[in-house]
């Protein structure tokens, strides 16, 4: 079947089996930003932001979104044009394997879009979907609200 | 110093960030097909017939493999040295079933869909065996016995009697323990226990195997060593290391769990038997249940200590489980007293005695720890108990009792790794101001034995001395090839295995630090059998220090060379050469090093400024911690909270400070999660039944405490620019210092992991 999806800002057709969940359309469509932790939507590994809102696109059935937009962590930022908050991660050495790291970058933006200015609890509360077993999460939360201060300046 | 000691940023982490870096799961081949694995359902079984027809018989089905079409090879999925210290106990697909996720047979097919459905249709007919679950009744005359073949055996001489289910066994005796705990004015006997755990790296184990050109076997795998791949799989696969190439992509954590070799070989025979490119990713609760687990260990101190606060006698009894095959057996059973007993060296009666026996539950393996995370579990507490005994501060019967610069330990040279250790000096001890700075950061003074009360609340304080090794001496090895390019740059190849530790960037910043250029100027690869020399694989707390020298001797030949041609160009001799700011400079002149690579490639004397090296280590520094827990218990209903918790490591020159804090960081809250919340369960039949994250529980940011990292520098004149290591040490102390702290807040001891609430509310309850 098809499907019409808006990824990254751009209008895809996008041929897809019945069942496919939006993680296997992404990485077949060479999104493979995207990674696969679990599969059951409990790491946080394979997230993106449909429409407005980070989820675990291991969960979501890619037939029940057409027409939606979806951003994944290649619309976030890149090499050259990294995101704040990736520079911010980078600078706090909060990326070891950087498996999780994607993941990481979307609950923090999708807070971040909603909550300019959020406490210390709300940055983790966002991250609460997000399993990471290299850094023990300090050096992300420091990046992270680095992060906040340096949008809270501009 | 103008790179070591740097917080620089991790050269693969913006890349990471963005999602560009490839793991083996982000290649793709055309034409590329999916493997799935039938795995036993019965904990103990032989397989009296298999009937795959009615899956061949699937459209896009391509091969199956099983017991009966694949070579009997015994080997240990154990990636060690060679010959390796493990029990060759295991084959690629066998007959016999020993754990709930055995292999029993694998699919290739045109989609991983295809695959499973296949799966689905291979009939196997059972004869269901006997199975032992409580390893310590495994030794039990009369028990069902895992592995009756009689050509299992080590390839190096090791006690190994398969026929009691023992896969291995270790005794030493430092003076006469029975004699000494009879000398001494106290004595303690306690038993603990510790339990499974999920290494619970993000990315899943897996593997993508294809033809090249040349029809060689390129397999392109999450491993932490790749030359051990290289060469367990030719031995597996029956043909030579000079058909495979092994590359190592980014790797998604590993912390030992891909210390093992059992994927790899399983890809690269479908592709040889096919042609096919072939690709396997584990599901995640493939990975709990059939990857590799921390040994499960009970572990008994007894001890005698005398009046004056001296230890006197120091004996560590170990049984481990090493479940149905005895991958890392002898060797993490061993660590639980070599990195262990050595931290109180001047003990004069001391004893380990270790037996690593078989059940038929998950596997062990290597583990971020590596026994000494056991072990510490069980002789932190002890310590404990003997400071409370006489009075005494246990920061000060640490003190009285460790190591110091300048001393050594005869289990040093008695407990090594398959064979014995090596005599070893400590040349860097940092262990003092780890406790002084832990003691004041976590309050010590003000909350110890005080036992504060806020209605049912209690909060108390534990801590506890650590130690672990940096490489395994005289066996690990790991070399470096260097050369330069005209614009100043340099390759620097590695075989140091980079699995997400940052290893990449440290060894570049050693390397740019030995030639005065930036991190920037250091283009680098790691591991690739093709491309990269040797190296035995990031394990063993090995890169910094083995790897990290090699690194260090490889840049100083490429400074000798780049002296050789700058001497040439300019007709001064080598001795009044000098390196400064990317030339080479003398007085009266100087010459860019791009002017020097530019004369050394085209203009003269033709020449690539190239070197390599390679460096083993005749030690073991050990990196010392003190880890510090606040806790805060509800006497009501044993619920309780971690308030904070420091972790003080010397670990000499952090190379990069922020990436050693991140080793550290990182090992803390895996060793609280194993300590607190992380359980294998199993049911009546052997089976895992929580194999997922949600019902296994590992912390997410929203679980963390207050957690406080002090990096305490010292200068190990053994390692490069004073390096230890770092990466394993801290996941020992949250088992032990939190049991401590329970105690000092509620007066109970727990002897048994994961510390809960339901175990301190049963033990409240007898009080």
């Amino acid at each position: 079947m098809k499907v019409k999806l808006n990824i990254n800002n751009h209008d895809k057709l996008l041929e897809i089996h019945p069942g496919e969940t939006l993680l296997e359309t992404l990485r077949n469509n060479n999104f493979k930003g995207v990674k696969c932790g679990c599969g059951t939507g409990d790491c946080g590994a394979c997230l993106v932001i449909l429409n407005e809102d980070a989820v675990n696109s291991c969960q979501v059935l890619t037939a029940s979104i057409d027409g939606e937009s979806v951003t994944t962590i290649e619309g976030i930022g890149s090499m050259d044009k990294p995101h704040l908050i990736q520079e911010e991660l980078v600078k706090a050495g909060a990326v070891q394997c950087g498996y999780c790291t994607p993941g990481i970058v979307i609950s923090a933006y999708t807070l971040l879009k909603k909550n300019q200015n959020p406490t210390d609890d709300e940055i983790k509360a966002a991250l609460d979907g997000n399993l990471c077993r290299c850094t023990g999460y300090v050096k992300i939360l420091d990046g992270i609200k680095n992060a906040v201060k340096r949008m809270s300046a501009k | 110093m103008k790179t070591v000691g740097k917080s620089v940023k991790k050269i693969d982490s913006l890349s990471l960030s963005t999602g560009r870096m490839k793991f083996y799961d982000d290649y793709s081949f055309p034409d590329e097909a999916y493997i799935k694995m039938l795995f036993s359902p019965h904990a103990h079984a032989k397989i009296l017939s298999i009937d795959t027809s009615q899956a061949e018989k699937i459209d896009g089905v391509i091969d199956i493999l099983h017991f009966k079409n694949v070579p009997r090879i015994l080997h240990t999925t154990a990636g060690q040295g060679f010959p390796e210290p493990s029990p060759y106990d295991a084959v690629m697909f066998d007959n016999i079933m020993r754990f709930v996720g055995d292999r029993v047979a694998a699919v290739l097919a045109e989609t991983p869909a295809i695959a499973i459905e296949a799966i689905s249709r291979i009939k196997v007919e059972y004869e269901i065996l006997e199975a032992v679950f409580d390893y310590e009744k495994s030794m039990d005359k009369g028990t069902t016995v895992l592995h009756s073949e009689k050509d299992k055996k080590y390839p190096i001489p090791i006690p190994y009697y398969p026929e009691k289910n023992i896969a291995a066994e270790v005794n030493i005796d430092i003076g006469n323990l029975e004699q000494g705990i009879v000398e001494s004015d106290y004595r303690f006997e306690e038993t603990f226990y510790t339990h499974y755990g999920a290494h619970a790296m993000l990315e899943p184990h897996g593997v993508v195997t294809y033809l090249d050109e040349n029809n060689r076997l390129v397999i392109i795998t999450a491993t932490q060593v790749p030359f051990h791949v290289r060469r367990i799989c030719a031995m597996v696969l029956q043909i030579p290391i000079k058909k495979i190439r092994v590359i190592k992509p980014r790797i998604g954590g590993g912390f030992g769990g891909k210390q093992e070799v059992f994927l790899e070989y399983v890809a690269g025979l479908f592709t040889l038997r096919t042609g096919r490119p072939a690709k396997i990713v584990y599901t995640r609760a493939e990975v709990f249940q059939s990857s590799r687990t921390r040994h499960p260990m009970r572990v008994t101190i007894r001890s005698g200590l005398n009046k004056n606060g001296q230890i006197h006698a120091l004996g560590i009894e170990a049984l481990m489980n090493t479940g149905a095959y005895g991958s890392h057996a002898l060797t993490v059973l061993s660590n639980g007293g070599s990195k262990v007993l050595p931290l109180t060296n001047k003990v004069p009666h001391q004893r380990f005695a270790g037996t690593t026996v078989y059940t038929n539950l998950p596997v062990g393996g290597a583990y971020r720890g590596y026994g000494a995370t056991q072990s510490y579990f069980a002789v932190g507490q002890v310590m404990d108990m003997m400071a409370r005994k006489i009075d005494l501060d246990v920061l000060d019967f640490y003190k009285q009792n460790t190591i110091k610069v300048g001393e050594s330990s005869p289990i040093f040279e008695k407990l090594g790794e398959g064979k014995e250790g090596v005599k070893m000096i400590v040349d860097s001890c940092g262990l003092e101001e780890c406790i002084d700075l832990g003691a004041k950061e976590i309050g010590w003074n003000s909350k110890r034995n005080k036992r504060i009360i806020n209605g049912t609340r209690a909060r108390g304080v534990g801590m506890v001395c650590l130690m672990q090794g940096s490489g395994i001496p005289r066996i690990d090895m790991g070399a470096a090839y260097m050369k330069m390019n005209e614009d100043g740059s340099f390759n620097l190849d590695i075989g140091a295995t980079d699995i997400g530790t940052g290893s990449d960037t440290i060894l570049g910043q050693i390397a740019a630090e030995t030639l005065g250029v930036d991190i920037e100027d250091i283009i680098v690869l790691s591991s690739d059998t093709d491309q990269t020399p040797f190296d035995v694989g990031a394990y063993a707390s090995s890169t910094t220090f083995i790897s990290g020298e090699a690194v260090r001797k490889c840049a100083l030949k490429i400074k000798e060379e780049i002296f050789k041609v700058a001497s040439e160009m300019a007709n001064i001799p080598i001795e009044k050469l000098e390196l400064k700011n990317k030339q080479v400079i003398w007085t009266g002149g100087k010459l860019d090093f791009k002017d020097i690579c530019i004369y050394a490639l085209y203009t003269n004397n033709q020449l690539q400024i190239q070197a390599t090296a390679s460096n083993i280590a005749d030690v073991s520094p050990p990196p010392f911690s003190a880890h510090f827990a606040e806790v805060e218990v509800d006497t009501a209903t044993g619920e309780f909270s971690i308030v904070k918790y420091v972790a003080a490591v010397d670990c000499g020159t952090a190379i990069n400070p922020k990436l050693a804090e991140g080793q550290v960081e990182g090992a803390v809250v895996n060793g609280l999660c194993w300590a607190l919340t992380e359980e294998y369960k199993f049911n009546e039949n052997g089976k895992m039944v929580n194999a997922d994250f949600g019902r296994y529980k590992i912390f997410t940011a929203a679980d963390l405490p207050d957690l406080k990292t002090i990096l305490v520098p010292t200068y190990e004149p053994s390692g490069p620019y004073g390096a230890k290591s770092v990466s394993e040490i801290a996941i020992n102390g949250p088992g032990p210092a939190i049991a401590n702290a329970i105690y000092d807040a509620v007066g109970i001891r727990i002897h048994s992991l994961p510390l809960t609430a339901e175990k301190i509310y049963e033990k409240l309850k007898q009080k």
